[in-house]
């Protein structure tokens, strides 16, 4: 029977069939031919040939945040390990479950400092949820089933396989994925029944609550948004939502107070300020989320509910810790505030709604409007008005028009909105874009840029031209690094060292030379026209929207301060106020 | 500052490659202390094995690192002997003292007093092998160095609760 046995390739590729997996994403190197020899005699699994590694796990991060599915990634050893290295850091910190093959170099060279060998399991040791050499084809099954298993469940996270190139050829028993279970990695998923009931009544005497959701409720599933949203509604208590948290709860809703944290509303950092109780739903209290830890919402009584126990009392010091999956613990919320037919406090909750709508009343997103420059959140508040009622999915970069973008896009529902946001990795969009065209082919899929982000990655134009995929990418461009210029201007003295984008390509030639549809914008009474035309072509397309150049992005909560110490616009200058502590901060 | 408390940790793991490295990089990487360290494995047929880590830390400190080393995947269990009950530590060490004359003899006569064994011996030298609790381990080591203290080889901790129970 040994001849009939499959190869360690073949094993990869019937593992990922049983484990539903229809796409993955890579490059093809010398320590991954086996495989790519497999994946050519097949016809179950679909590869999407991208243009550097990095751009790989960023693709399968944005399949993986718009589907709720597992990523996959198919690199080479060494430089395509190392490569892929931004993409694993940044899935590991928000929580995107993601697999990892890695071809390595034949397990007797292993050491020896072969040609493109790197040392990917101990590289990959800090930047993974958990990773794997595989030396013995026997355990090669078994394995990759269990990977996939650890990747999607309890706090999701990215998993390396690392495989030499002498396993992928040798011939091994091949198991199914039913037949195994990890031994002891058994995440708890369910609440506590008397935590759950503690915490309702710590909402029922709540004068001045607040939900406060983060990306644990987007990666509980769709559901979980559900059971949130009607937990809010039910109480009728205000939710504001992290910068992952967008979308848990819908924008629209009067009872949504947006984004907190640095860049986020007035009212909800005042109202995280001020508020008694404080239901957090995976979220895990953030640097960019809590401004200043020692005045960090100082009135409150914390609930914390997260499925990673380690989130719990890292930053701040919780008062009721619920371990389990944010869905599910919603819904045992809201099943036991129905059972005790529940009500909350109305006259103090009427007060607290009177303070919050207050606050809303300062407006705080607003800015100068003029016909004489485009303003980048204008350019943003006419996508938003134009996409309006279409399926859409904004992915970004990192910076200014990441913030804006999260200020002035709206996001109904889960899984649309997919931003690097505990890494801050400049060069996400474009590739999560690409990622996310592919999972929904007939969607529209924007990808807020800056000029200097997009350049990050901008190879993977070739992989829109080669797929026909139709991402749109709007650059929103002012000729800054906005952000890096933004904290010389609060904390250097308006010393602009090194953050001008000098020499940058002409976009519109550049969408030409790889296929794609290029447009550059100047003037204010263009700005429809050009975004209808982006979203009728169904082409990739560059947006090149050239924006006011000094514009900056505020509200912001500077570095060492306070929620209720935030700047809200360019003449409330208080560069006085950054204290030292506060400079070092990032 | 002055919380920091010292804690004695004992974490079953499974016994695979990079096991013990993914628990070291877990405190270098999140800036934790380690004091000491020891690990074997103590069940062939599970292939598990034990580690105790000796760490230094706030209770907020202490906590995150029982709640990480916990989400490790190859971990099993993680208790903190220190706040767990009861429980006993030991450490063993080989300690070389070389000299003649008077030291020699004076050396020896403190090892019978706290109990170390000669295990290695020449004209001018002996092995001691202690067994013992890090701070009696600290005492001998100390009372050595001017009697010709030489080398130095200790294990670091191991510990085990008190009473019936298992880990």
């Amino acid at each position: 029977m040994t001849d009939q046995q499959p190869t360690g390739a073949e094993i990869v590729m019937k593992a990922l069939a049983d484990q539903g997996v229809d796409v993955i994403f890579g490059y093809p190197g010398g320590a991954v031919l086996p495989i790519y020899d497999a994946l050519f005699k097949q016809n179950h699994v679909r590869h999407i040939l991208v243009r550097h590694e990095q751009a790989a796990v960023h693709a399968a991060e944005g399949y993986a945040r718009s589907t709720g599915k597992v990523g996959v990634v198919l690199v080479t050893s060494g430089p395509g390990a190392t490569n892929a290295v931004t993409g694993l850091t940044d899935a590991l910190m928000d929580s995107i479950p993601i697999i990892c093959f890695t071809g390595q170099v034949p397990t007797h060279l292993i050491g020896n400092d072969a040609f493109q060998e790197a040392d990917t399991t101990g590289i990959t040791r800090p930047c993974t949820k958990h990773n794997y050499l595989v030396k013995d084809v026997d355990q090669l099954a078994r394995t990759i089933h269990e990977a996939f298993h650890v990747a999607r469940s309890g706090r999701p996270g990215p998993v390396v396989i690392d495989l030499p190139k002498d396993v992928q050829f040798a011939p091994g028993t091949y198991i199914s994925p039913e037949t195994v279970t990890h031994r002891t990695y058994r995440p708890q998923v369910e609440p506590d029944p008397k935590a759950v009931a503690a915490a309702v009544d710590m909402l029922e005497t709540a004068k001045r609550p607040i939900f406060y959701v983060g990306g644990g409720v987007i990666n509980a599933g769709a559901e979980a948004s559900r059971t949130v949203t009607e937990l809010v509604r039910t109480t009728g208590f205000p939710c504001t939502m992290t910068l992952m948290g967008l979308g848990a709860f819908p924008s629209s809703d009067p009872q949504s107070l947006g984004m907190l944290g640095m860049h986020g509303s007035y009212e909800a950092n005042l109202a995280m300020h001020g508020c008694d109780v404080m239901v957090a739903l995976g979220a895990r209290f953030d640097d960019r989320v809590t401004g200043n830890l020692t005045k960090f919402s100082p009135g409150s009584r914390k609930i914390h509910v997260d499925i990673d126990p380690s989130s719990i009392n890292k930053n701040v010091r919780v008062d009721l810790p619920i371990i389990g999956d944010a869905g599910r613990t919603a819904a045992a919320i809201l099943a036991e505030w129905k059972r005790r037919k529940a009500k909350a406090d109305r006259g103090a909750l009427k007060a607290w709604w009177k303070q919050i709508e207050e606050w809303r009343a300062r407006n705080c997103f607003a800015y100068e409007k003029t016909d004489q420059v485009i303003k980048p959140q204008y350019a943003l508040e006419r996508l938003r008005e134009l996409t309006r009622g279409r399926k859409t999915f904004i992915t970004t970069e990192v910076g200014q028009h990441q913030m804006w973008a999260a200020q002035f896009l709206r996001f109904e529902g889960p899984n649309q909105w997919m931003t690097s946001g505990g890494l801050g990795t400049m060069g996400y969009g474009l590739p999560a874009a690409m990622g996310v065209q592919i999972a929904h082919p007939d969607a529209l899929v924007i990808d807020v840029a800056g000029e200097a982000s997009i350049l990050m990655n901008i190879q993977e134009m070739s992989t829109l031209a080669q797929y026909r995929l139709p991402v749109k990418i709007f650059i929103l461009n002012n000729q800054w690094m906005g952000m890096v210029r933004q904290w010389q201007e609060l904390l250097h003295g308006a010393r602009y060292s090194e953050s001008y984008s000098d020499s940058l390509p002409d976009f519109v030639k550049l969408a030409d030379a790889f296929g794609a549809v290029g447009r550059r914008v100047t003037d204010v009474a263009d700005v429809d026209a050009a975004i209808l035309e982006m979203i009728e072509t169904p082409r990739p397309f560059i947006l090149d929207m050239c924006v006011d150049q000094k514009e900056n992005c505020f509200p912001m909560i500077p570095s060492g301060a306070a929620h209720n110490e935030m700047l809200m616009g360019p003449e409330d200058r208080r560069e006085a106020t950054v204290s030292d502590e506060g400079m070092v901060l990032v | 500052m002055s919380d920091i408390r010292r804690h004695t940790i004992a974490v079953l793991v499974d016994n695979e490659p990079g096991v013990l490295a993914r628990v070291i990089g877990l405190f270098s990487g999140r800036g934790y202390n380690i004091e000491s360290l020891t690990v074997a494995e103590v069940d062939a047929q599970e292939r598990v094995s034990r580690i105790t880590v000796v760490t230094s830390g706030t209770p907020m400190i202490i906590e995150q690192i029982k709640a990480q080393l916990d989400r490790l995947v190859p971990v099993h269990a993680v208790r903190d002997l220190t706040l767990g009950g009861k429980s006993v530590e030991r450490e063993l060490a080989l300690i070389k003292v070389a000299g003649t004359g008077d030291k020699r003899i004076e050396s020896l006569r403190l090892a019978d007093i706290f109990r170390a064994r000669v295990i290695d011996s020449t004209t001018e030298s002996f092995v001691f092998e202690m067994t013992g609790s890090t701070e009696k381990l600290d005492a001998f080591i100390d009372l050595m160095r001017p009697l010709g203290l030489v080398d130095i080889s200790r294990t670091g901790v191991v510990a085990i609760s008190r009473g019936p129970k298992a880990l």
